[in-house]
């Protein structure tokens, strides 16, 4: 039993089963990263080429840690150094890279639908690392993974997501896979920031945190991203952090277990405070953790699955 | 020539009659029944509807300055291959067409074609940059048919008070592309459930309707007569409704792709086709747009032409090119959704893509009636074809309705008499 | 595809109860006792054995060796042929430093499963020695394997399947030739 998608481009496409495998298997492989030696054979001789098209020193990093923990082969291409930068068109890198028989792309952009587009020009399969403000599927697995580890489910839970909720991928996949998954996302945010059609995605959006607060099990952070705004639409950092910032007081507003995530990394002082930050129910260093072993799963369930169907 | 036995519609007329027709040079020399054939060539024309050559009052065929996309030439082809007598073609070219020496090269270039006419709309400002008057009398004396800063909206209400009364001196329409940039800046997909779902930034129709009120109201302060380009939202079309019931100068006109296609059209896959200006919008609002050409409160049918090459497509969708390629389908296309299956009138339809767009542009009228120009398009509604590279005669291929399978097209063409389309190809 | 049961049953619960007894005395005696010696069972049924063969030493010796299992997925080198639906946790709550490992599987066959448990093994320390049991030797090997422990040698027809039964995965107790099917379960291929 494979995945029921050749790429991981987007959380909408995942079933239950699909993201069950990926957290089961994640398990696994997070027993591998507990050992002395952290490596596995799995994908030996495999060639995996990490194209980001946009800088992230974190994201490469947990990808490129669980590709060499799998035994895999890979390439790094960056921005500065990609001829995408020199005009030439991104079907004819993509080919090109192709043309080297490589088995996988691992894709950051900021445009949202890039990966889609490199599946479309590869036999390879893709693994969309985030693509503009669309989705960031991968962090959505490591979210999941890190509440079910936390709560031991993930149906029923309610998770608050609060931040800059249009300009974000991180949002974009984490709502479709925890409603797949049976729990129930609640947007909160300054309506500069809300999505547009928040019926889209069936959820609730509010600009009440500290109504919302005491009735989630998972206060996720967004990283408030002022590069991707295209315009100041709030006053100041200092006014967000009092109107949506997690500090002492909305931390003793927070249900008895209940769980504070952020996608990295963090803005302190914005939307998390110190002392919170680094509380015992930010579970912000075991997300990171969880990054490696669920990518490692991905991987492993993307290319192992692929030779089903020759 | 004489066309036999052909369903000849033409409301300006009160026609609608099976009938010969004789074209005599230039013009229709006789429209009766049972006409005597002579020596004339004959042409066929049972089964199918002769109505007067159409009209597309928005076009782009980007010569001079971005031959690469279209030229003049390939652009004709494709407005002869719709079925089009006559096309007027926007003025955001490199250089912008904003003096009388660009717009009569544009002319003398469709000339030199010897099919469709190509009919310039000058630019209002220069360069269309929105800030200084363009020279709009020695446009008009050049041939000149409208004017417009098309691509962008005049941002300056000032600006745009200024444009619009001085066209007022002359016998000529504004042609308003309605956008407020500040509203639309970075969109590239319609605001809500298509920018949510597409994660990308969204385009509100307040962007549009905005724009659109203020330059109802410009309207009522200078006179001048004003035309919507593109409308693409129903609150757009009540705006314009509201502006006609007050008995102001006001038109509009829509596209087929704002008609029959949606943002739920746009998928996962990133159609960079289907990437427009203004975007595609809610199925809510191309109900009220085909509602809108049914009553006749939207004027015409507008193609907004819009050649990229394929570099410029096969692309991320956030930084392709906005716009369709639509000479060839247009007439297909509404013939498919709306007339064939009985929602629109061939009587509107003659008025919508042939009779308002040459009323808003001041040509002379086309009748079908013995003394008129013969500018006349034979439509054959029943044969079905597919929309492929081989139908195209564009020099790009951006058609957002690659694939389709249509019925009905346009059999032939004459332009003052030359039979340019002849069974479908182009002479 | 309906089963046509087993063409033959090699050995039944009293003569696997019976070998588990011998291949612990046998290791007791090879290893001069149990004092560095630790089970580590290849899932599912090798881990199974290696928790019966516990007892029988606990039995002889009095203590009870460690005991840990392996799941040797990520070491498959069919990995794009054969992708395991579940997998089932390593565990080994021990250092292999410097112990003695016995690695547990119910049927050796090909060798690559024993291969592909070394190498894991290899990736957890450095034992002292590794020794290899098995319930049954079906021949047919591919790499160069040999088990120091072996319940019975069964010559068997590469179109056989040689399952062997355990009480916490099967519910009953045997060793038995079937035809072999697609996709048949359990047994090293």
């Amino acid at each position: 039993m494979a995945l029921s998608v050749k790429h991981l481009l987007d959380t909408v496409s995942l079933t239950a089963d699909d993201i069950t495998q990926i957290l089961d298997t994640g398990r696994s492989f997070a027993e591998v990263n507990s050992r002395a030696i952290k490596k596995v054979p799995a994908l030996r001789g495999r060639t995996i080429v990490n194209l980001f098209l946009e800088p992230s020193t974190r994201t490469r990093s947990s990808f490129e840690l669980a590709e060499k923990r799998l035994s895999a082969d890979s390439l790094n291409m960056g921005g500065s150094t990609s001829s995408v930068v020199k005009g030439e068109s991104l079907a004819d890198t993509i080919q090109t890279i192709s043309a080297m028989n490589v088995d996988m792309f691992v894709c950051r952009a900021s445009l949202a639908g890039t990966p889609h587009l490199i599946a479309e020009n590869t036999d390879a399969v893709v693994i969309n690392a985030g693509d503009g403000k669309h989705q960031h599927p991968t962090q959505a697995m490591l979210d999941l993974y890190t509440m079910r580890e936390h709560f031991g489910h993930l149906n029923g839970l309610k998770v608050a997501i609060i931040g800059d909720l249009s300009h974000s991928r991180v949002a974009g996949s984490l709502v479709p896979a925890l409603k797949t998954m049976g729990a129930t996302p609640i947007l909160v945010g300054p309506p500069t920031f809300q999505v547009s059609d928040p019926a889209y995605w069936g959820v609730e959006q509010t600009s009440d945190l500290d109504a919302v607060i005491p009735e989630v099990d998972v206060v996720y952070l967004l990283r408030v991203q002022l590069e991707r705004m295209g315009g100041a639409v709030i006053p100041s950092k200092r006014e967000y952090n009092r109107l949506f910032g997690v500090d002492e007081r909305r931390r003793a507003l927070m249900r008895p277990g209940s769980i504070i995530c952020h996608p990295g990394p963090m803005n302190r002082g914005m939307e998390i405070m110190h002392e919170v930050a680094d509380a015992p129910e930010a579970k912000v260093l075991d997300q990171v953790t969880a990054g490696v072993a669920t990518r490692m799963a991905e991987m492993y369930l993307l290319l192992g699955g692929e030779g089903v169907a020759h | 020539m004489l066309i036999r036995n052909v369903r000849s519609i033409d409301p300006q007329v009160g026609l609608d009659d099976v009938l010969d027709v004789r074209i005599v040079g230039k013009r229709i020399a006789e429209v009766g029944a049972g006409l005597s054939a002579g020596d004339d060539e004959m042409l066929d024309g049972t089964g199918k509807v002769l109505v007067p050559g159409l009209v597309d009052m928005h076009v782009h065929f980007r010569e001079p300055g971005f031959e690469y996309k279209e030229d003049i030439a390939s652009g004709v082809r494709a407005a002869t291959k719709g079925g089009f007598s006559d096309v007027a073609t926007m003025p955001n070219t490199d250089p912008v067409t904003d003096t009388g020496t660009s717009v009569r090269y544009q002319i003398d270039r469709g000339i030199e074609e010897k099919k469709t006419r190509v009919r310039p709309i000058g630019a209002l400002t220069r360069g269309e940059k929105g800030e200084a008057l363009a020279e709009i009398g020695d446009m008009i004396e050049a041939g000149a048919v409208g004017f417009s800063d098309d691509g962008h909206g005049v941002q300056s209400a000032g600006m745009m008070r200024t444009c619009m009364a001085y066209v007022s001196q002359f016998d000529r329409a504004v042609i308003a592309h309605s956008e407020v940039d500040s509203l639309t800046k970075n969109g590239v997909v319609n605001e809500g459930r298509a920018s949510t779902r597409l994660g990308m930034f969204g385009w509100p129709a307040l962007g549009e309707e905005l724009e659109i009120m203020r330059d109802i109201e410009l309207c009522r302060l200078t006179g001048c007569p004003l035309h919507v380009a593109h409308i693409s939202t129903a609150r757009s079309l009540e705006l314009v409704r509201a502006a006609k019931a007050d008995g102001l100068p006001v038109t509009c006109e829509v596209t087929p792709h704002h008609l029959f296609l949606t943002e739920d059209d746009i998928t996962d896959a990133y159609e960079t086709n289907l990437k427009m200006n203004p975007p595609l919008r809610t199925p809510d609002d191309a109900v009220a747009l085909i509602e809108g050409l049914v009553d006749g409160s939207i004027d015409c049918i507008v193609t907004d032409h819009a050649p990229h090459a394929k570099h410029e497509k096969d692309c991320e969708f956030e930084i392709a090119a906005f716009g369709t390629i639509g000479l060839e389908t247009s007439l297909p296309l509404v013939l498919t959704n709306l007339v064939l299956p009985g929602r629109l009138s061939w009587q509107r339809l003659v008025e919508a893509m042939a009779i308002s767009p040459r009323r808003i542009l001041r040509l002379d009228p086309v009748k079908i009636e013995a003394g008129s120009r013969a500018d006349l398009t034979l439509v054959d509604p029943r044969a079905t074809f597919t929309v492929d590279l081989d139908y195209l005669e564009s020099k790009s291929t951006n058609s957002a309705f690659l694939g389709a399978e249509l019925t009905g097209r346009p059999a032939d063409l004459f332009v003052s008499g030359r039979h340019v389309l002849v069974c479908g190809e182009v002479a | 595809m309906a089963e046509q049961g087993p063409k033959a049953r090699i050995m039944d619960e009293r003569d696997m109860r019976r070998t588990l007894t011998r291949i612990a005395h046998e290791v007791v005696e090879a290893n001069e006792g149990i004092e560095d010696v630790a089970l580590v069972g290849i899932v599912r049924r090798g881990a199974d054995l290696a928790e019966l063969l516990a007892d029988e030493l606990e039995a002889i010796e009095g203590t009870r060796p460690p005991v840990g299992s392996l799941d040797i997925s990520f070491y498959r080198d069919d990995v794009v042929r054969h992708i395991q639906p579940v997998l089932h946790a390593t565990n080994i709550p021990f250092s292999v430093d410097g112990k003695d490992i016995v690695l547990v599987d119910d049927v050796l066959y090909t060798g690559r499963t024993v291969r592909g448990a070394l190498d894991a093994i290899m990736d957890f320390g450095r034992p002292d020695t590794v020794q290899l049991a098995v319930m049954v030797d079906r021949g047919h090997r591919e790499l160069p394997i040999r088990a120091d422990y072996v319940g019975k040698n069964v010559p068997s027809a590469t179109d056989e399947d040689v399952r062997v039964s355990l009480p916490e995965t099967d519910g009953a107790m045997a060793v038995e030739i079937w035809d072999a099917e697609a996709d048949q379960p359990g047994g090293e291929r």
